[in-house]
């Protein structure tokens, strides 16, 4: 137990940390490599909540994809950083009155911890269901059949997301010749080739 | 929290990443107490065949590269889906074999149209 | 096993097909058969509602208790595709003169409709979610589909980062919900919830976030901010797209949400409802006087047209839940009308967009002039126009339900709200004209127009049908 108790501090800490450093990190290159460390602290967690998959999912599609998106996006804008950040303190404060906000918020939830009553007998609890069976599988069990609505319009969402990424960023460029491999293999010799002899200092 | 059986499963990475962490932090600890110091401005300067740099070595990225990611990422979080349906699919039978083959006939149709209109090509 | 049953989705399967199978016809033929696809996907659009007409209307729900279809789905979803129309039949010609016309955007109009269809259907927190971002994505990618132009990406990334930041909060409430009550699931929800005596705070702070995030998608104060930059700055096709169809789905989704599994607690969200309708109402009111901008001034005028559908959700009883179904109906039309108007505002090619455009119209373009007060008197509530019905019932059900307050400052911000539409017909029939517009009005704005003018003037005559329906579907939430 204090194995589980320190990993989950430590996971939560540097999670924690690296989120703040995400938002104050001068070198927004730093700030991508923060955001990969806020996600691998998040797998973490999610491995000790026993949701083995969205831990595993997080670090292939966030690290792995979306934070090499992050680093292309911001090697890719030619801004000025420190120009862009000079007008940013003037919004603390109000940053700060929403954080209090939303800390009373969650404060007063904690404060008054109260379910509805016969939680229990609502929630589909999906590991009970599937006793025996890893996360992932039970997971498989549910998303093809049970959840098929909700994956088929994931489906198209992400559907709208390519036309989406082609639709904004695709150009075509003009005059570029690219190879056609087709044409190349149906060309016929003799229509092309032509065999000439010629007699010497006479020319062609 | 998971079960105790579950968590000890992970113990080995958990170790790992400690190893890991203390050789690292040691291998810079180490540096930093036993290698020489001798900072010069000179030392930081860019080098650039003898003259004085010419630009910041920052370049702006095509917005290729852009696309490429994006379009990764789609086909990435596609193959998401696919890893629980590969292990359950036992289970799950021909309805959910046909519930994933309609998943990847959009995506299938996504990627035709993407294809078509040259957001594959480099040039 | 779950139960299966395809029939409900019909029309939102097939338009899916549609979408794919005329993407790839596009891309295979290229940008110039732009037009022919629109018109295709105004046409699968037609089918789907015959297919919607075809089904049975009682309350079915399917799929793991993910999808519901009813009288009001059913009635939503109609003025969905009859929005969807609309907005291809006035855009098609305004698409070839920016130099715009690319055939995805059709395509994306038909996914952001299966979307808006899916929210008026969703009968769970996630297939709510799902409906929404499958909206949403299409309606940020159009946002900023002029990409060429600066302000038009720039709405296309306001509206994406806030748009974002609303999702969260959703998803932030749903999770909260789900925490307290144990479900995701409308008819559990409403089950744990009926017969509390103390509403649980982790529910009430759900229901918060839910509402926050909502409330971006009807830009209703104080979410409102994002509406008049993306108003301005996307092509004025997607504006009228934005004005006419996606507040029909969310108010859907909002009414939906807020009468089936939230009615037990009409007390709690009743209040926050009534501050963000009032503050729609007002913001909508007087910060539209100092507008210059057209598309800026119909974007502040929809935030107040918000507020006013909003006092007939806070109401709670079937009564105002059909007047807000009515009045969304005729707002979309006044609306559909207006931009057949302001989509027709160009000088030498190059689109006008400011009001003192309009100077002196009644002069150049009389037909249009009239028709443009014929909305602007609608839009103010002045009988006998479908407008004024459209206020009026809303009104009575706030007064029959003793909100007092809320109605007496509708009708008090509705007469603010006359001052700058009844401006715009000051300065077209009353300034200088200048310069008259392009004349190439294509044939299907003329159509629009005409059965935009025609509605609103007829419908004092023959209300009955239209009132009946609207009251019949909202009616079924209730029960």
């Amino acid at each position: 137990m204090i194995v589980q108790a320190f990993a989950f501090y430590l996971f939560a800490g540097i999670l924690t940390v690296s989120a703040l450093m995400v938002i104050t990190a001068r070198n927004p290159v730093h700030s991508v490599l923060f955001l990969v460390l806020a996600f691998f602290n998040a797998a973490g967690l999610f491995v000790m909540l026993g949701a083995e998959f969205i831990a595993l999912i997080l670090v292939i599609v966030y690290v792995g994809a979306v934070a090499v998106l992050f680093l292309f996006v911001v090697m890719m804008l030619d801004i000025n950083f420190s120009d862009m950040r000079k007008g940013a303190m003037q919004y603390v404060p109000i940053g700060m009155v929403i954080g209090a906000v939303l800390l009373t918020e969650l404060v007063m939830l904690y404060g008054t911890w109260q379910f509805v009553p016969g939680r229990e007998q609502n929630i589909a609890d999906p590991v009970a269901a599937f006793a025996g069976q890893n996360n992932t599988e039970a997971l498989g069990q549910l998303i093809y059949t049970n959840y098929i609505f909700a994956f088929q319009t994931a489906g198209l969402i992400l559907f709208v997301a390519m036309i989406g990424a082609i639709v904004l960023t695709h150009r075509t460029r003009a005059g570029v010749r690219k190879q056609a491999v087709s044409d190349q293999q149906a060309r016929n010799p003799a229509d092309v080739l032509e065999i000439q002899k010629i007699t010497p200092k006479t020319g062609v | 929290m998971a079960s105790q059986d579950f968590l000890i499963a992970y113990l080995p990475i958990l170790i790992f990443m400690a190893v890991a962490s203390v050789i690292s932090v040691a291998m810079i600890a180490g540096s930093l107490l036993a290698g020489p110091r001798k900072p010069d401005a000179e030392k930081l300067s860019a080098y650039e065949c003898g003259f004085d740099a010419f630009s910041d070595a920052r370049n702006k990225f095509d917005v290729r590269f852009y696309l490429v990611t994006l379009l990764f990422i789609i086909f990435d979080l596609e193959i998401a889906f696919l890893f629980p349906w590969a292990i359950a699919l036992g289970d799950i039978g021909v309805f959910g074999f046909w519930s994933m083959m309609v998943f990847l006939a959009v995506l299938t149709v996504g990627f035709v149209y993407e294809w078509k209109k040259g957001g594959l090509e480099w040039e | 096993m779950i139960d299966f049953n395809l029939v409900p989705l019909l029309p939102e399967l097939f338009l899916a097909m549609a979408a794919m199978g005329l993407l790839i016809v596009g891309v295979a033929h290229g940008n110039s058969v732009t037009p022919v696809i629109c018109w295709a996907c105004a046409a699968a659009l037609v089918v789907a509602s015959f297919l919607l007409f075809g089904m049975s209307w009682e309350k079915q729900i399917v799929l793991n208790g993910m999808f519901v279809f009813d009288n009001f789905a059913g009635f939503m979803k109609l003025l969905i595709i009859l929005g969807l129309i609309t907005t291809l039949a006035l855009s098609v010609k305004y698409l070839e003169q920016e130099r715009i016309s690319r055939f995805e955007y059709p395509v994306l109009i038909v996914l952001a409709g299966i979307g808006m269809m899916m929210m008026v259907s969703a009968s769970n927190l996630l297939a709510l979610y799902m409906g929404l971002e499958l909206q949403s994505l299409s309606l940020y990618v159009l946002a900023a589909f002029n990409r060429n132009s600066l302000r038009s990406a720039e709405a296309g990334i306001k509206y994406f980062v806030l748009g974002a930041l609303s999702s969260g909060m959703l998803l932030f409430g749903i999770s909260l919900i789900y925490g307290f009550t144990g479900s995701i699931d409308f008819g559990v929800i409403r089950g744990a919830l009926e017969g509390l005596e103390a509403i649980p705070f982790g529910v009430t702070f759900g229901l918060v976030f839910i509402l926050a995030g909502l409330a971006f998608k009807i830009s209703a104060v104080p979410f409102h901010m994002w509406t008049p930059d993306v108003y301005q700055g996307a092509p004025t096709c997607v504006t009228a797209l934005f004005a006419i169809v996606p507040k029909v789905a969310a108010i859907g989704l909002l009414m939906r949400l807020l009468y089936e599994p939230f009615l037990p607690v009409h007390d709690q969200w009743m209040q926050i409802i009534y501050f963000v309708s009032l503050g729609s109402m007002v913001l909508g009111a007087f910060a539209a006087i100092a507008q210059a901008n057209i598309k800026r001034l119909l974007a502040y005028s929809s935030i107040g047209n918000m507020g006013y559908a909003l006092i007939g959700i806070v109401v709670g009883t079937p009564e105002g839940a059909g007047a807000v179904v009515l009045y969304i109906l005729i707002y979309m039309v006044m609306t559909a009308g207006v931009f057949a108007i302001v989509l027709g505002m160009r000088r030498d090619g190059i689109a006008a967009e400011d009001i003192s455009d309009l100077s002196g119209l009644s002069k150049t373009n009389p037909i249009q002039a009239y028709a443009m007060a014929i909305f602007m008197f609608s839009m103010s509530g002045i009988p006998p126009l479908a407008g004024f019905f459209g206020k009026l019932f809303i009104f009575q059900a706030a007064v029959s339900a003793e909100f007092y307050v809320l109605a007496t400052l509708g009708i008090m911000t509705s007469v603010v709200a006359a001052y700058y539409y009844l401006k715009i017909i000051k300065v077209m029939f009353f300034d200088e004209s200048i310069e008259a517009f392009d004349k190439d009005i294509p044939f299907a704005r003329r159509v629009v127009l005409f059965v935009a003018v025609a509605f609103l003037l007829v419908f004092v005559i023959r209300p009955e049908a239209i009132v009946e329906s609207a009251q019949n579907a909202a009616a079924v939430l209730f029960t």
